[in-house]
């Protein structure tokens, strides 16, 4: 338990701590963050392996009385799903801060403070048992990243800034409203007793009637399919991310947008299965649309970040799919193909801002040829690009092979077209990622100011070698990993099917 | 000592007080504002106590037990428990609901003066005559808090108001100071015009100016309803002008803005407040009790389409203003219509929302108002939006507090602000206003848009000019508590959301 709280305070801690440096002590505030971030990482693995994957229940539970009138309170825990996902997180992390000291020249010690905030809230969103407090947590998330991408971003910073908190709050804003619409709900059949406990609420919500749920539904879901993004609600992402900072980038892809497709699962699924069977052809369907639609439009990118900010439309579609089918294995592949995204998709953007720290360009014209000048750079783009790809044997190939499969069985979604569709994305990903490789990597060198590029250095080794060796792990033996989330995907999956069916291969033998 | 006087303790103090102060600057000759500012910054402080003090008049913590202690006071024999207490003939009601809002009246008026000094001094305009007419205006608000009667009420808005017309017209060599006093103190006559011929007719349809015998009325047979109706009618037109609701809101950004920058920081404040705390019973008394609940109650619904044209309205136009103290003078203009979603629910939750976001409201609204009474001494005195370019280089501080204010205004967790909101939205979807709740979270959004906007102004946006010390002398301490009540109020509501809870048993 109090690893758990350590994993969740301890970036907090951080800020606080960098706070008291003095802001002209650079080196000493990057070091400083780094330790910690490792520090949580280190933490959370223990956790990690203390965790009991058989346990289908939420772990390592607490609950401190916070707001006694609304009942809310300090109400934490894990499930299989979530810490995956805080690994992710904590992993993610040290990396992007390791790329910042080469990416952030200027206002470091508040940087620091807001990237370390950032992990704070993205930790407690996941962590949250108690929708008052996986709201506060949502929302929080929302200023460091606005500040980061504000301050530290590109030429449109500002224009990136405002519609990525704008499309947020939007969202967000209609699902407080649904969370304080279910505790009032929750309170007119239990005398009165208004809740914020998810708990409490997640056996309640299932048993609402459909008009309510269906109501409730969308305005959770549009808050989610706003953070994922899901076609059509996907314009902010391409801007944020090519505006943003590299290491903003990667927390972005890596875990920022891994809280829509989590919110998804936790509240959208488990809470309101009866909406949830209703629109689940509707949710399926814009997954294909996007992951088509993305890839299409990654394909005629002259950025390569713009590139890789539309291959994650396209890559999260399969998560959304994946939910939709109501699957174990569909469901199974999404939580996979979230840590994957994370991973894969990371890497590539680390990539693309190496390559612009060189040569401040991400044009693909101004590139050719690299692959002379910097070899050893080009085996790391190439196991990053390819994981994207779906190459079997790499990671990306285990998340949507899973996700097609489950599409293509299930008993939720009316047809197999929404598969079928949907495995094209896999080879427009193919097209549009090694057509971008080739022309950037292969071909002559002709262009002067890539003549003297310099190859990795060890600072760069060092963020990407963690990767690939989680790429080829997740690749070669995912069971390593999935079998955290098994338990409760199964169980999960049983309670949909006996409520849709009546009966179900999966039901919670006790 | 008389027990209505020690019940009563809070308005007869800061009452008899501000007399005093004047009488103290008729004796003293030499340094008159200096020693007024440190009277009236007491006598606040002590108001603050005594109100404390008297908030359960039936505890064995209050004024009362402790006095009968000492032996100067016996204590009164029966307490009515549950029942509102008052004293002076049913005039005046005791503890709870009136010293809540006193408390949050005494801190506005205690952080404005703390902000007022460097910014009289500079202006050279340190008269003693302003910290008493603050002190008259904090006692204006807390008769209005504490009214249970129409005529008590009334006289606690004319003092108030009164002492507002002359604090915006301060600085009287401003013409646009002058003006905004002239404007304010027309309509604000005509409005009171308004408020008076509601009494009338109240009183007319119910034979009384008591809260609790109109109440009773009300419930019963009335003898002349569209009388009372046309009262009520009346009397909200003439509260919504004090509260600054729409359609009666066209004088708060001319007065706001034209007024000078402290000044508008307690009457959009701890004023809007005091006609809020006016509005509570005034609602409560009119709604017949059996249809409360019921959405479909004509006052209710009026009121709800107030609100919500008061929160589109005053966002929308926060929307486009070049100027930052006009932008902030619409966002209260808005805030106005948040609270008043609290009076449409008429719930428990509403009321002890309204009280709890007026407790916010007031920190974020004064402290953002002092930031730019700050930066006017600094010699920054236009307040145009791209005056405040890169000004997280230049005052560091200033900006990140400014920062806090806006993500509060705004409504962003961990900050009061939010906690409030999110309050007065639970209240309302539980009086069946799910409309309402969407119509405001809808104009957050939009209010998002501009309080953000100021931070890309601060933060994102470069100037050429190096960093400067700022100098906001004993402002800072009005900064500090504003930030941290904002923070403490944000993070940890229960304690003053209890409080808020609790002082309905008086009310």
């Amino acid at each position: 338990m109090g690893l758990l709280l350590t994993t969740l305070f301890l970036p907090l801690i951080g800020a606080a701590g960098v706070m008291f440096i003095g802001k002209h002590h650079t080196k000493a505030i990057e070091r400083f963050s780094l330790i910690l971030s490792i520090a949580t990482f280190i933490v959370s693995v223990i956790l990690f392996l203390q965790f009991d994957s058989s346990n289908p229940g939420f772990q390592f539970v607490m609950d401190i009385p916070w707001i006694a009138s609304i009942d809310a309170g300090f109400r934490i825990g894990a499930d299989g799903m979530t810490m995956l996902l805080i690994v992710l997180t904590t992993f993610i992390m040290p990396i992007a801060i390791l790329s910042s000291f080469d990416t952030i020249h200027k206002r470091q010690k508040e940087y620091y403070i807001m990237v370390l905030l950032l992990q704070f809230g993205m930790t407690g969103v996941f962590l949250a048992l108690d929708t008052f407090l996986f709201y506060v947590f949502w929302e929080l998330i929302l200023i460091p990243m606005y500040f980061i991408i504000g301050i530290w971003g590109g030429k449109d910073k500002i224009y990136a800034a405002l519609k990525f908190f704008l499309y947020t709050l939007v969202g967000s804003l209609l699902m407080l409203v649904a969370i304080v619409y279910l505790g009032l709900a929750y309170a007119a059949v239990h005398d009165g007793m208004f809740t914020m406990d998810l708990l409490k609420l997640r056996e309640f919500a299932p048993t609402l009637d459909f008009e309510t749920q269906r109501w409730l539904f969308l305005a959770f879901a549009l808050s989610f399919c706003i953070k994922v993004p899901v076609f059509p609600l996907h314009t902010w992402l391409p801007d944020a991310h090519v505006q943003a900072p590299t290491p903003g980038s990667v927390i972005l892809a890596g875990v920022l947008l891994k809280m829509g497709t989590y919110g998804l699962i936790r509240f959208n699924m488990e809470m309101f299965p009866q909406a949830m069977f209703h629109y689940a052809d509707m949710l399926a369907l814009l997954a294909v649309i996007g992951i088509i639609y993305g890839a299409l439009v990654a394909m005629v990118q002259t950025d390569i970040k713009k590139l890789v900010a539309y291959s994650s439309v396209s890559h999260l579609g399969f998560v959304v799919l994946g939910i939709a089918s109501m699957t174990v294995e569909g469901i199974q592949g999404a939580i996979i193909q979230m840590v994957n995204h994370g991973l894969s998709t990371g890497m590539l953007f680390l990539c693309v801002g190496m390559m612009y720290e060189r040569r401040h360009t991400r044009e693909i014209s101004e590139y050719g040829g690299i692959t002379k000048v910097m070899p050893k750079f080009a085996v790391l783009f190439t196991i990053a690009m390819l994981a994207s790809v779906g190459l079997p044997g790499l990671n990306g190939f285990v998340g949507e092979y899973l996700t097609l499969f489950g599409s293509f069985q299930s008993k939720f979604l009316s047809t197999t077209w929404y598969s079928i569709l949907s495995a094209s994305g896999v080879i427009f990903a193919a097209v549009y990622l090694l057509w971008m490789f080739q022309r950037v990597m292969f071909g002559t060198n002709d262009n002067p100011h890539n003549q003297h590029l310099k190859d990795l250095s060890k600072r760069e080794y060092a963020m990407l070698i963690p990767m690939v060796i989680f790429i080829v792990w997740i690749g070669v033996y995912p069971k390593t990993f999935m079998q955290f989330s098994e338990n409760s995907t199964k169980a999960l999956v049983g309670k949909l099917e006996i409520l849709k069916f009546g009966t179900s291969a999966y039901q919670i033998s006790k | 000592m008389h027990i209505d006087v020690i019940l009563a303790a809070p308005i007869v103090f800061v009452s008899l007080m501000a007399t005093a102060s004047m009488v103290l600057d008729a004796l003293k000759t030499k340094e008159n504002g200096k020693t007024i500012f440190l009277f009236s910054i007491y006598v606040l402080m002590a108001t603050f106590v005594l109100s404390a003090l008297t908030f359960s008049p039936n505890s064995h913590f209050g004024l009362v037990a402790l006095l009968s202690k000492l032996g100067l006071a016996s204590a009164p024999e029966t307490l009515p428990s549950g029942e509102m207490l008052t004293v002076f003939n049913g005039m005046v009601s005791v503890g709870g609901y009136g010293c809540f809002f006193d408390m949050i009246f005494t801190l506005g008026g205690i952080m404005t003066i703390l902000a007022a000094r460097p910014f009289l001094e500079s202006e050279k305009l340190e008269h003693s005559e302003f910290y008493t007419l603050i002190l008259f205006a904090v006692a204006g608000m807390m008769l209005i808090s504490h009214a249970t009667n129409m005529l008590t009420l009334f006289i606690g808005i004319e003092v108030m108001s009164v002492t507002f017309y002359i604090l915006s017209g301060y600085t009287r060599t401003n013409e646009k100071s002058v003006e905004s006093s002239l404007k304010y103190f027309l309509l604000g006559a005509f409005a009171t015009g308004f408020l008076v011929y509601g009494i009338a007719l109240i009183y007319g349809a119910t034979g009384s100016m008591d809260y609790a015998t109109i109440a009773s009325a009300t419930h019963g047979d009335i003898r002349f309803p569209t009388l009372l109706l046309i009262g009520i009618g009346l009397m909200i037109v003439g509260l919504s002008f004090k509260t600054a609701l729409f359609p009666f809101h066209q004088w708060a950004p001319d007065v706001y803005s034209g007024a000078p920058t402290v000044v508008t920081a307690f009457m959009s404040t701890a004023g809007k407040a005091a006609a809020l705390a006016a509005f509570m019973p005034i609602i409560q008394v009119s709604l017949p009790a059996a249809i409360a609940y019921d959405g479909s109650n004509k006052i209710q619904m009026m009121l709800a389409v107030i609100s919500a044209l008061t929160m589109l309205i005053g966002n929308i136009s926060a929307l486009v203003q070049k100027d930052v103290k006009r932008m902030l003078a619409f966002s209260s203009v808005a805030h106005a219509g948040y609270l008043l979603m609290g009076l449409v629910a008429a719930n428990p939750e509403g009321r002890s929302g309204i009280m709890f976001y007026s407790a916010s409201y007031l920190f974020m609204q004064i402290g953002s108002f002092i930031i730019l009474s700050v930066l006017e001494r600094s010699g920054q005195t236009n307040h145009s939006l791209e005056s405040f370019n890169g000004l997280s280089k230049k005052y560091p501080i200033l900006a990140a507090l400014m920062s806090i204010f806006m993500f509060s205004l705004a409504g962003i967790p961990p900050f009061a602000g939010f906690f409030g909101k999110y309050y007065l939205f639970t209240a309302a979807i539980h009086a069946n206003f799910t409309w309402l709740t969407i119509v405001a979270v809808v104009s957050s959004v939009i209010s998002v848009y501009f309080y953000i906007g100021l931070i890309v102004n601060m933060y994102f946006k470069e100037s050429q000019e190096q960093e400067h010390e700022s100098q906001p002398g004993l402002a800072a301490i009005s900064l500090v508590l504003s930030t941290a009540g904002i923070i403490i109020l944000g993070l940890l509501p229960s304690a003053v959301l209890s409080i808020a809870q609790a002082s309905f048993g008086n009310h």
